[in-house]
């Protein structure tokens, strides 16, 4: 098989982002940057499916700044093989990335394409699903196991309640969700490697994808304080509070 | 102006996330219908037709829309889809599978997770875990939109639409269905408890949870879980509340050994009263907690248990 696994270059997961005084959106600079940690489990899996000998070549692709060339380049020191990095510093919702990645899918043709179930910056979770859609692919979304079959691939999802196992023919679409593994860190002389991998550089006009959002950002603002309430001294006092006070029990 | 919610249910009855959704839907403005996609899923139809504003129910079923495969919806929503100005439906794992493949074929940017409607065409939706609210406003003729159930008041009982059958398409692309494996609990589910008591790492392991059921099984309450409880394999992942698991926003929630990651506020913070229950003072837990109770929780909780008892639970 052949992998394709785009990935997204995040406000990395640790930093607490600001809100700009003026609402414009939020305070990126002087902030460390990485890949979304669910883009990091895709790259992972991929991976994983070449250690098995299941899959032959994986090329990653980033949609974005400058900067994301070095998203591209740890998911080459992870074990990647080649990428292609659509530079733009444009803010590319969803279904432009989509449009861009299914022109991408139409040259490199993969067999699967792998990709994190949602970036947590716009915590959309819709790239996947629209390049699926866009292709007439099947999807197996929210994944927590992936296994290759005769057939294709047996996808076992996150879903409200528990588990659901999917059969798809590929070719077809994975979104990772948390559980599916645990992506490796690069080791020193891998990321040495990684320098040497070729990584095509590309435009969205190269694909001739229209840009423009589609949704107008009005504002960006501070999600309400909660307040802090007050500490109780027993565990009697609180179930008095709770009930007589707070009237829930 | 129509509206078109798609609704969640599990064959048997309707997942009241769907009231929410019609709630987001008459914000919008205009006729409200709705599609129930299933498989002998009449009785859920039924229930759809007596909401309160709902103009039209129609009923869709087949295997693959029993088992909600993506893309057997994704057909059947395109089937009946065009006349709409708005698609809105809960931001489940249903919702959240199928709904971007509409928008996609629809070639509109879906609109997801949103949690305030302030107009036909501008949504509020959270960013970043919560930590920032994004006002948009779509220059899409259609509206695909998520809704996150917990921010919308459930649409009442009240009105008596006609149900409609619908043949269901087939579907473009194909995956189908291999098992299933629901957790099987007499206590209600995570996201419509009135209630909610959820443990942490503070717990130690999966076997002391059990002091949270029995408290659980007296308050008639869920029991849910922080990601690193999840993450150390005391409890499944559909215990998890937090931006990467439920959000929940019940009556009354309590969290135990929960120190109160951003993740996991981000899942609970909309709660009405919130208890926390730690033995770290500084634990972030009691900044959003309404009563915070600084206690080891192996001795706080069955105290706890044995206070209900006193009042009759």
């Amino acid at each position: 098989m052949k992998v394709l696994v785009p990935v997204k270059r995040v406000v990395d997961y640790n930093v607490k982002v600001r809100v700009k005084p003026d609402q414009t959106g939020v305070d990126l600079a002087n902030v460390k940057m990485s890949m979304n940690p669910f883009c990091e489990i895709a790259v992972e899996e991929a991976i994983r499916m070449k250690e098995k000998g299941l899959a032959e070549e994986i090329v990653v692709v980033s949609i974005g700044p400058a900067g994301a060339q070095e998203t591209i380049r740890t998911a080459l020191a992870m074990g990647a093989d080649r990428g292609i990095h659509v530079t733009t510093d444009a803010i590319v919702e969803p279904l432009a990335v989509a449009k861009i990645l299914a022109k991408i899918v139409a040259e490199e043709n993969p067999d699967v394409v792998i990709l994190g179930k949602q970036a947590i910056d716009d915590d959309a979770n819709a790239t996947g699903q629209m390049l699926g859609a866009l292709l007439g692919w099947p999807q197996g979304t929210f994944a927590s196991k992936v296994e290759k079959t005769d057939g294709g691939l047996n996808v076992t999802r996150e879903v409200d309640g528990g588990l659901q196992t999917v059969a798809i023919p590929l070719p077809a679409i994975v979104t990772t969700d948390l559980r599916l593994n645990e992506p490796r860190y690069a080791s020193l002389p891998n990321i040495m490697k990684a320098k040497r991998k070729p990584i095509d550089a590309k435009t969205p006009e190269d694909y001739g994808v229209d840009l423009s959002p589609r949704l107008q950002v009005v504002k960006v603002s501070e999600p309400p304080k909660r307040q802090g309430g007050i500490k109780v001294e027993s565990v009697a006092d609180l179930v008095y509070k709770l009930k007589n006070e707070a009237g829930v029990l | 102006m129509a509206a078109l919610v798609i609704a969640e249910h599990n064959n048997q009855s309707l997942n009241e996330a769907t009231r929410a959704a019609v709630t987001a839907a008459a914000k919008i403005g205009g006729d409200i219908h709705i599609l129930v996609a299933g498989k002998g899923a009449k009785a859920v139809a039924d229930e759809a037709a007596k909401i309160e504003g709902v103009k039209k129910v129609m009923l869709a079923e087949s295997d693959a829309l029993g088992h909600k495969l993506a893309e057997a919806i994704e057909a059947t929503v395109l089937s009946v889809a065009s006349g709409y100005d708005a698609i809105l439906a809960p931001a489940s794992t249903v919702g959240k599978n199928f709904m971007p493949r509409v928008a996609a074929k629809l070639d509109v940017m879906l609109i997801s997770d949103v949690t305030a409607v302030e107009s036909a065409d501008t949504f509020v939706r959270p960013i970043y875990a919560g930590n920032a609210l994004m006002t948009v406003k779509s220059t899409d003729k259609v509206k695909v939109i998520t809704v996150r159930p917990t921010t919308f008041a459930k649409a009442g009982d009240g009105g008596s639409a006609s149900v409609e059958t619908l043949s269901a398409p087939d579907a473009s692309a194909k995956s189908s269905f291999v098992s299933e494996e629901l957790s099987k609990s007499d206590r209600p589910e995570l996201g419509a408890a009135k209630i909610v008591i959820s443990g942490g790492r503070g717990m130690g392991n999966g076997e002391n949870f059990a002091i949270l059921e029995k408290v659980a099984d007296k308050l008639g309450a869920a029991v849910g879980a922080s990601r690193a409880a999840v993450d150390a394999g005391f409890v499944p992942n559909d215990y998890q509340v937090g931006q990467t698991g439920k959000v929940v926003a019940p009556m009354l929630y309590i969290a135990v050994g929960i120190s109160g990651a951003i993740q996991h506020l981000a899942g609970m913070k909309d709660s009405k009263v919130i208890v926390a229950i730690n033995k770290d003072e500084e634990a972030p837990i009691f900044s959003v907690a309404d009563y915070g109770l600084v206690a080891d929780l192996f001795k706080a909780v069955p105290e706890f248990e044995e206070e209900l008892a006193k009042l009759g639970y």
